[in-house]
């Protein structure tokens, strides 16, 4: 689970992790009063974020007012400006597409005067099985690119298992990036309190880009992307009110409210299977037949007529789709039982009027696949039966083509 | 012979009681496996399934001589199960739950190791030797004894793969649902290993899928060691980077973890890479 920059923020506060003081507001109202306190505070200079989940913001424009999704602001009437041009309007970044993302919320930060910027990281190492602190002194690089062009400025630390960060490991890494006397002890605790963030809260990835180094010698987290581990949510209820369904795929929301894993791709032919590594062969097969993939959607192993009929709705959402592929292998759950919920599915009156001028394949393999078969073809209804995989293929081809 | 599960196994299944447990031990026991018992806490003493249920699996170790553990205990409480299976001196242990936060896999995997057994998945659909022993959730039927060894991160895709090999006329010494977690036991270097040191094992079907880098680092040691023909899918060439395709572990990131990346260290270390998952089985075919 993704969250913004400053409700990961808020939970480095937490942890005692260093971060600006900043407030995220909704209106250009609150911005201007969050910017008057600010001001009577002291601060100078702002930083106004637009706060989507999407990277690349510095360097992203919204679609109406071409304004850029952080914004450097010397009063608070240039806050006010800023605020305007962002809340409302949709920014494109790298990272968003075309489309881009509604800017709903903006976060007001002190402006702090940067000396140094660093690159700090904290994400699973699966090669090693054990977590990974990874630093840089390529701050504000991507660290994709900087891994690739000089990977020797990247240094590392791994975690033992079962244990938390030991002091020497702190030590080395804010010694690598070169940190002296009150700095290195600032940023020797700020990597250790950051780690215990990290593993406390189940987070598989933090990353601070850039991590800085301030005139007043303060080390400071200037952004911060924050993800949790999805499979520890459970013990993690209070953070689970962060996420912010408005980021994510309208479809795919609703898919997972019936228990189905579906993801939105750009093709044309749909495909409904029962298994993550089956789905994603049959997404390969659907493009080595000549058509493109519209999604990914797992059934889970039951694939019964509740669930067919959801995939369906979910899938007949996409406008794009030309032709769905259904790709049941039935194990314990035998083929004979997954052909009739499909039939039933189709017949439901929903369906039936969206699925008229779209054809669809059933493949079902396993148990009893033949006796599925023949209760496919002797369904009168409009849907095309195989059993082999290499069927299926031939079959989607031959739809693309008509 | 065969890898890891067969008629020497003395299977405990963790979470006994449980309705999954209760259904997959079922199956288990009429597929032939030798099921000496489970492990439910606070249920110890009582009998499920014509089987003796055990507090701990150190009483079941102790009283039945069990060797290998079967886990479908709920992801809250699963990395822990695998843990006293490693402390109770289980040498095999299969954990099919799916969901297990990664935090208590990296402990889970480390004392697993420090304990010198062998864990398979999580998230996996379990190790089955046709004929001998079914230690999982799959469907016994599909699978004929033989002579190739498979591997996989998926399930029903494992499924598929087999029932392409079974009608090509490919029996399985054994297939091993490695499980598509990010943090998993058994590796795809791991089980080829065990495959190559097995003499009944004459071939290799590894299945892979899009994110890490296991399969380049089985790719690397295939080219090394392995003089058997291997035989290679890797599932999600159409997957977009940064999603997460079912499976946790099924992301590309950071550039990582393409399926293509994949293919080309397999192909280079000279293991035939089948482009559709349509010819898993045709492939091996032609090349033996």
């Amino acid at each position: 689970m993704k969250i913004h920059e400053y409700q990961a923020k808020e939970i480095l506060k937490e942890y005692e992790v260093a971060v600006p003081e900043g407030v995220a507001v909704n209106s250009v109202e609150d911005a201007v009063n969050t910017a008057e306190q600010f001001y009577n505070d002291g601060t100078r200079l702002f930083v106004v974020k637009a706060q989507i989940h999407a990277g690349g913001r510095g360097k992203g424009r919204t679609k109406k007012n071409n304004a850029k999704g952080v914004i450097l602001c010397k009063s608070v009437d240039e806050v006010k400006e800023a605020a305007e041009s962002l809340l409302g309007d949709t920014l494109v970044t790298i990272q968003t597409g075309e489309e881009g993302q509604e800017v709903k919320t903006i976060y007001i930060t002190d402006g702090v005067d940067i000396k140094q910027e660093f690159y700090l990281g904290i994400l699973l190492d699966r090669a090693k099985n054990r977590n990974v602190i990874m630093v840089s002194s390529e701050g504000g690089v991507e660290i994709e690119k900087v891994a690739e062009e000089t990977p020797e400025k990247i240094i590392k630390e791994w975690v033992e298992p079962g244990m938390s960060l030991q002091p020497n490991q702190a030590r080395r890494l804010a010694f690598s990036l070169g940190f002296e006397g009150d700095a290195f002890k600032k940023a020797v605790r700020f990597i250790h309190a950051l780690y215990r963030c990290y593993e406390e809260t189940d987070a598989n990835l933090v990353e601070i880009n850039p991590l800085v180094l301030t005139e007043d010698n303060d080390v400071m987290a200037l952004d911060a992307k924050f993800t949790f581990d999805d499979n520890a949510m459970f013990r993690q209820k209070k953070y689970a009110g962060l996420r912010d369904l408005a980021e994510e795929d309208p479809t795919e929301v609703e898919a997972s409210k019936y228990d189905l894993n579906y993801i939105k791709l750009d093709g044309n032919v749909g495909c409904m299977v029962n298994g993550a590594g089956l789905a994603m062969a049959t997404m390969d097969i659907i493009k080595l037949s000549g058509g493109e993939p519209a999604n990914f959607l797992d059934v889970g192993g039951g694939a019964n007529v509740e669930t067919v009929k959801n995939g369906f709705r979910i899938i007949l959402e996409d406008e794009n789709v030309k032709a769905i592929l259904i790709n049941i292998f039935g194990g314990i759950v035998r083929c004979d039982r997954v052909a009739n919920g499909v039939i039933e599915a189709i017949k439901d009156p929903e369906i039936a009027e969206k699925v008229e001028n779209v054809p669809i394949i059933v493949r079902l393999q396993g148990t009893n696949a033949e006796e599925a078969k023949v209760i496919i073809d002797n369904s009168d209804l409009n849907v095309i039966s195989a059993v082999l995989l290499k069927e299926a293929a031939e079959e989607v081809s031959k739809v693309i083509a008509a | 012979m065969s890898v890891l599960v067969g008629n020497d196994t003395r299977l405990i299944v963790q979470g006994f009681t449980g309705s999954e447990g209760t259904f997959h031990a079922g199956q288990m026991i009429e597929y032939g496996t030798n099921v000496v018992g489970g492990v439910t806490p606070g249920k110890g003493g009582t009998t499920h399934l014509e089987r003796p249920v055990f507090n701990t699996v150190a009483d079941a170790v102790e009283q039945e001589g069990a060797n290998t553990s079967v886990i479908f205990v709920p992801p809250p409480f699963a990395g822990d199960a695998i843990t006293e299976a490693a402390f109770a001196g289980i040498e095999v242990i299969i954990c099919i739950t799916e969901g297990i936060p990664v935090r208590d896999m990296i402990v889970a995997k480390q004392i697993v190791d420090n304990h010198n057994a062998k864990l398979i998945g999580p998230n996996c659909p379990g190790v089955i030797t046709p004929g001998e022993a079914k230690v999982g959730i799959m469907p016994g039927m599909i699978f004929t004894p033989g002579n190739v060894g498979l591997i996989s991160r998926s399930g029903t895709l494992t499924y598929e793969a087999v029932d392409q090999l079974t009608k090509a006329g490919l029996g399985q010494s054994t297939a091993i649902g490695i499980g598509g977690d990010p943090v998993i036991g058994t590796t795809h270097t791991d089980a080829v290993k065990l495959f190559n040191d097995d003499p009944d094992t004459e071939a290799i079907v590894l299945i892979g899928e899009i994110g890490g880098t296991a399969e380049e680092e089985a790719a690397a040691w295939i080219q090394e060691n392995v003089e058997k023909p291997v035989v290679a899918f890797i599932a999600g060439s159409t997957a977009p980077p940064g999603r997460r395709m079912g499976h946790a572990g099924a992301i590309i990131s950071g550039g990582q973890g393409t399926a293509q990346n994949k293919k080309e260290a397999l192909k280079s270390a000279g293991v035939t890479v089948a482009e559709s998952p349509a010819e898993i089985g045709t492939t091996l075919k032609e090349i033996l």
